[in-house]
């Protein structure tokens, strides 16, 4: 996963000279929360000893609104359109992962037209999460508006297909447990095979920009490497692991829903670099077309919903489930226990972007400020699931 | 070479900016509010409250049963149920909304509230220019702001409105065959009674036999 372009001699950092100082001497900045490339509320405690990074202390909680405890006092039902809210870029897959979780926790089967439909969400959900991220990667870069915008316009493709789906852009809300909520409107698949038949132009056009890009090279080869050993004992999961070279997708690992039956690759990363984030999203945008093709080429009509579910007064049976899914930014899962009433005793969410970011100190020592924001963009936080 | 990296990037970047004048997928956005772009069939904003015919409160579905009011994942609804009783659009008595509040400064737009009514009285919107000037309660919604009318819902979800005049179109045909069908019973019945009670007062017994037969019929 290294471009074909020579390195240059001259784009090697050179090293950072500051001038006379007093040695040792830290200075402590407070980056955030309301700086513009923190992806959201999210405030690090810096100690920089000229530019470069010494100490990272990650501070969040300022998007904290208590999800969890508002779901332990949620009727099952009622917690569904709160986990929209978590990751706000991918409220789908979302939406799967607890639903999965108490179909795990009541043994509800799911009938096979919304287990295809899940499917085309989900990576569908891939494409516009991994494309917005690589904007928002280069936008933190420097590259400015111009990337973001050409991926906001792929997205805005995939949001308007959410949005005639399930009504809404991106809190969409529509699966539930036991099959999805309504079915598709006439020619919805049609106009996703549409939309995934062009997407690869746009994936060729962002390699071309940014690919072999001797700026993006000199700002990410080598910068944030995260080492295979740290990325495991950490239990960093999605892109983020794979890029390190560890074959783990949940996918594969896990196989729920129907995706035994799909053929797919997984890319991975040699150096755990950002360059190798950044181009492992690539390669699984490519990995999520060929899985969409062939759920089109599967789906075939049919009920969408099981019947036997009750959704309104739904009481699962004692007893406590944990359904994990691969979400585009790692594994996310729901651990439930139900003492049999209608709210959850315990909900708990494993959030992956919160677990991915508690490596970021490592990631970031001995880089300078400038790169903090590129590795950080790397990791891919959505500030809504970190929090919660 | 060095640099042909970004003359690549610089490429595609002009691709984009010429393409934009020509090509209608690389330009998507429209100018907003001269411009727009039209909502898809299922799009939902904030609920909303049915009124049959042309009386908001006469034709008003909502029966004040609170499934509603419960289920909101926000509790954004409030409803006060009310002391007499109207006919529902079956001719049935039944309670009616007192006070029927949505506070959409707190409504998430989750459709449960849609999902979990089983008279079909609560639906979305698609209005969503909203914005108020004042500060404190105008974006609480009462009961008569809230109430529009069947025709406002056959314009804005034509295929799902279809759909749910037909459910409620058999269902009042089912309860009106139910009904006939009892009333029906109930008058075969009186006749068959009175065939009995007359062949009973002519006192003979052979009469009344067929009668009774006839009128197990009917109940069933």
């Amino acid at each position: 996963m290294t471009a074909t372009v020579e390195t240059l001699e001259a784009m090697e950092r050179p090293p950072v000279t500051m001038g006379p100082r007093i040695e040792g001497e830290l200075l402590e900045v407070s980056m955030g929360p309301q700086h513009p490339s923190t992806h959201g509320v999210f405030r690090m405690n810096v100690a920089l000893e000229g530019e470069i990074v010494r100490k990272l202390k990650p501070v969040f909680g300022y998007l904290h609104r208590n999800h969890e405890k508002i779901g332990e006092n949620t009727s099952y039902l009622g917690s569904m359109p709160y986990t929209d809210r978590l990751d706000y870029f991918c409220s789908m897959t979302n939406n799967w992962a607890y639903a999965l979780s108490v179909e795990k926790l009541a043994g509800i089967e799911v009938p096979e037209r919304a287990q295809y439909l899940r499917i085309i969400l989900a990576e569908l959900t891939r494409l516009q999460n991994h494309a917005s991220l690589l904007g928002f990667l280069l936008n933190d870069m420097g590259a400015w508006g111009t990337p973001l915008m050409y991926a906001f316009r792929e997205r805005e493709k995939i949001l308007d297909l959410f949005e005639s789906l399930s009504g809404s852009r991106m809190m969409c809300d529509y699966m539930r447990f036991g099959g999805c909520r309504c079915d598709t409107p006439s020619g919805w698949i049609e106009q996703a095979i549409n939309i995934v038949d062009r997407f690869p132009r746009f994936i060729d056009e962002l390699e071309q920009l940014v690919v072999a890009n001797e700026v993006v090279i000199g700002r990410t080869q080598n910068v944030g490497a995260l080492s295979r050993e740290l990325a495991i004992n950490a239990g960093i999961t999605g892109p983020m692991l794979r890029a390190c070279g560890v074959n783990y997708d949940i996918r594969k690992v896990d196989s729920y829903g129907f995706y035994p039956q799909f053929k797919f690759r997984i890319p991975l990363g040699e150096h755990g670099d950002t360059y190798d984030r950044l181009m492992l999203r690539v390669l699984e945008m490519r990995e999520s077309l060929s899985i969409l093709q062939q759920a089109f080429a599967q789906i075939q009509p049919g009920p969408i919903m099981n019947p036997k579910v009750k959704i309104r007064a739904f009481r699962p049976p004692v007893g406590e489930a944990y359904g994990r899914i691969e979400a585009p930014k790692g594994e996310l899962g729901f651990y439930l226990i139900s003492d049999g009433g209608p709210n959850p005793y315990r909900y708990r969410v494993r959030p992956p972007s919160f677990i991915n970011l508690t490596v970021l100190e490592d990631l970031c020592l001995g880089h300078t400020v400038a790169d903090v924001m590129v590795i950080l963009g790397s990791v891919d936080i959505v500030m809504g699931e970190v929090d919660r | 070479m060095i640099g042909s990296g970004i003359l690549k990037g610089m490429a595609v970047t002009a691709r984009n900016f010429v393409g934009s004048y020509f090509d209608k997928e690389r330009l998507i956005t429209v100018q907003y509010p001269e411009e727009r772009d039209p909502l898809p069939e299922n799009y939902r904003n904030f609920p909303f409250l049915i009124y049959d015919s042309d009386d908001p409160h006469a034709g008003l579905r909502c029966v004040a049963c609170k499934i509603c009011e419960k289920e909101c994942p926000p509790q954004c609804i409030y409803i006060v149920k009310s002391d007499d009783k109207k006919p529902d659009y079956m001719g049935k008595p039944q309670f009616y909304p007192k006070v029927f509040d949505i506070d959409i400064s707190v409504c998430m737009s989750c459709q449960i509230c849609v999902e979990v009514c089983p008279f079909e009285a609560i639906k979305m919107d698609k209005d969503f220019e909203l914005s108020k000037r004042e500060r404190f309660d105008a974006l609480l919604l009462r009961k008569e702001e809230l109430s529009k009318s069947n025709q406002y819902y056959h314009k804005i979800h034509p295929i799902e409105a279809a759909a749910v005049d037909n459910n409620l179109a058999d269902a009042a045909a089912a309860a009106e065959a139910k009904k006939k069908a009892a009333a029906e019973a109930a008058a075969k019945a009186a006749v068959a009674k009175a065939a009995s009670s007359a062949a009973a007062t002519s006192a003979t017994p052979v009469k009344s036999a067929p009668a009774a037969p006839s009128s197990s019929e009917a109940s069933s």
